[in-house]
């Protein structure tokens, strides 16, 4: 099934503007409160795909990255309150910059190398944000937020649609790159980096674009966090469960495709939403824990894989 | 700044005290990660339930938790041989250590730490003994028993590993797997038994490693990902698969992190650590005894 982007755009939109409307239709602020994260980590699923799905390389610091965007949110709230969508092209800057530098530091380096990196790297920032006095160090920091934004209205409203529009752009850029020069190149570096390399693929230039590309979605992500949750810490923005979630929802949903880390952080997010309310939110990271274990042992391929395995024994 | 030279001996003297320690905690993933090249990142997840372990044992009975370490190493051993015995199955088999076994490990540590949560809560917990709050009066040194018995257990460990892998047939065979697996099988030795053994080993370590902890600080659920960037800073600063370099690097570690502590404040440590690791991995990955 060929779609072009364009159409697969006005399908986007499409979707979106169904979504909008059911949850407008329900009128109860809480699912838009609910589904603000779901689409958040839709983004965050995406965001760590294009590095770790695409080319292989595991990012345990994806925390790292959205607290960044969290936190350039915060300190350009105390100099002038920017609109929203301008603080969350910074976040991305930032973030994608930090994505930059992190690839050039160890990238060299063989993959599990750069895995334990990114934990490191998390923790020197998050280290760094606690000595910080101005964001508010480890005490955290208040970001008031307006009530109603002009035209949507209710601010949640305001922030579910933000978020809703990055989780289109996620999904459409990764299902871009899937299909480009640029997702080849990404797939021969997962497959054998050595004979890409020998075969003259740019590997150390395409790496530095994933991770930049997947260090800014997950800044975008972070950017309107502080205005969502109102007070921000460092132990909640660099909190251990999104850097679990970044890596459990691609690969319960299946890897490398665009379409697995979507199914797997709505399948996850919504799960994990319903468990929290009705349980306990430990608890709900356990599932996710599990799942993620599970996943990772019985089904390599995720639930693209198993579905791919039974259509495949159907015909 | 003024740097009085007591404090600055002070400093120096702790910090070879909590590299000592370190090289408890460290010891596990040299062999695990430098040696048998599997990146268990869920090693500090295992020290911290030998920590609670420790706790629960010292709270009733009132077991001496070094003494309960050791009773411990049996259970940690056999824990140890599952996660080897799955991971092999599950990854190593088909070459998927890369990106499902490193996601395998991170799901283990996350679902440790939830479990103690759990079970636990978020509190700090401490363990009594008699050497923890005493100290020994060496002229201007002081040496708190808290940090001097834990570095001598750990220096002891070191030793009897090291004996172990040099002058054992399974030891020299552990050491055989990181170079040759097929000169390992010509001697009629399976390298998957041998590595089955050594990770089994790696994390009965932890079982010591954790009281050891647990002796020196109140130990918390979450304390344990500090410990993932010092392990792992450790390890490749002091080069993989080399244990004397490892105790050299742990001992570094542990002089930098003190002087750090000392004149610039402890909520900066955890940062030396990664920072450390980081330029490590930048300039020098091969480490400074690397093989």
């Amino acid at each position: 099934m060929i779609v072009r982007s364009s159409v697969f755009l006005s399908i986007c939109a499409a979707v979106a503007a169904g979504i909008f409307g059911a949850a407008s239709l329900i009128g109860n602020d809480y699912v838009f409160f609910a589904g603000y994260v779901v689409l958040q980590f839709v983004v965050l699923a995406q965001a760590w795909n294009i590095l770790g799905g695409y080319t292989g390389y595991v990012n345990f610091g994806s925390a790292a990255f959205f607290a960044l965007g969290a936190y350039a949110s915060v300190f350009l709230h105390k100099y002038y309150p920017l609109p929203l969508p301008l603080l969350i092209a910074i976040g991305g800057v930032v973030s994608g910059l930090a994505g930059l530098g992190m690839g050039y530091l160890t990238l060299r380096l063989r993959g599990a190398f750069f895995a334990i990196a990114t934990l490191a790297f998390a923790v020197v920032l998050q280290t760094l944000v606690v000595n910080w006095n101005y964001v508010g160090g480890a005490r955290g920091a208040y970001v008031i937020r307006p009530d109603s934004v002009w035209p949507v209205g209710s601010y949640v409203h305001y922030l579910f649609l933000l978020m809703l529009a990055l989780a289109i752009i996620a999904v459409a850029m990764s299902r871009a790159i899937e299909r480009s020069r640029l997702g080849y190149g990404f797939a021969t570096i997962r497959d054998d980096e050595l004979a890409a390399e020998a075969s003259g693929v740019p590997t150390l230039r395409l790496k530095l674009i994933a991770t930049t590309l997947s260090g800014a979605l997950m800044g975008m992500a972070g950017a309107p966090f502080p205005y969502y949750i109102g007070y921000v810490q460092p132990a909640a923005a660099f909190g251990l469960d999104y850097a679990v979630n970044a890596i459990a929802m691609p690969m319960i949903g299946g890897t490398g495709t665009w379409y697995g880390p979507l199914i797997g952080a709505v399948l996850v997010a919504s799960l994990q939403q319903w468990a929290t309310v009705s349980i306990s939110s430990e608890l709900s990271l356990l599932v996710v824990g599990l799942l993620l274990v599970g996943f990772v042992i019985v089904a390599p391929g995720g639930i693209v894989g198993l579905a791919r395995r039974y259509l495949w024994s159907a015909s | 700044m003024d740097i009085s030279i007591d404090l600055l001996i002070n400093a120096l003297v702790a910090g070879l005290l909590l590299g000592g320690f370190y090289a408890a905690v460290t010891v596990g993933v040299s062999i695990s990660f430098g040696i048998l090249d599997i990146v268990n990142i869920a090693h500090p997840a295992f020290i911290i339930l030998g920590s609670y372990l420790a706790y629960k044992l010292n709270y009733w009975p009132g077991l001496d938790p070094i003494l309960t370490s050791i009773l411990l190493l049996p259970l940690f051993y056999v824990i140890g041989w599952l996660v080897y015995q799955i991971y092999h199955a599950a990854f190593e088999r088909y070459g998927q250590e890369s990106l499902r076994g490193l996601a395998f490990f991170f799901g283990l540590l996350f679902i440790t730490e939830v479990m103690l949560i759990l079970t636990f809560g978020v509190d700090y917990r401490y363990v009594a003994a008699s050497y923890i709050g005493p100290s020994l009066h060496l002229g201007i040194v002081d040496l708190p028993l808290r940090m001097l018995v834990p570095c001598l257990v750990s220096l002891a460990l070191f030793v009897a590993l090291q004996l172990f892998l040099s002058t054992t047939f399974t030891g020299r065979a552990i050491m055989a797997v990181a170079q040759d697996q097929l000169a390992l099988r010509l001697v009629a030795c399976s390298p998957i038994r041998i590595k089955r053994i050594a990770f089994a080993i790696s994390i009965a370590t932890t079982s010591i490693a954790g009281a050891l902890l647990i002796i020196i600080q109140p130990v918390e659920p979450s304390i344990g990902r500090e410990y993932i960037g010092r392990i792992f800073a450790i390890c490749v600063l002091g080069g993989l698969g080399s244990l004397p370099g490892m105790l050299i690097g742990a001992m570094l570690l542990g002089i930098v992190e003190s002087l750090t502590s000392t004149f610039y404040g402890p909520s900066w440590a955890p940062a030396v650590a990664f920072g450390f690791l980081l330029v490590t991995l930048a300039v020098r990955p091969a480490g400074l005894l690397g093989r």
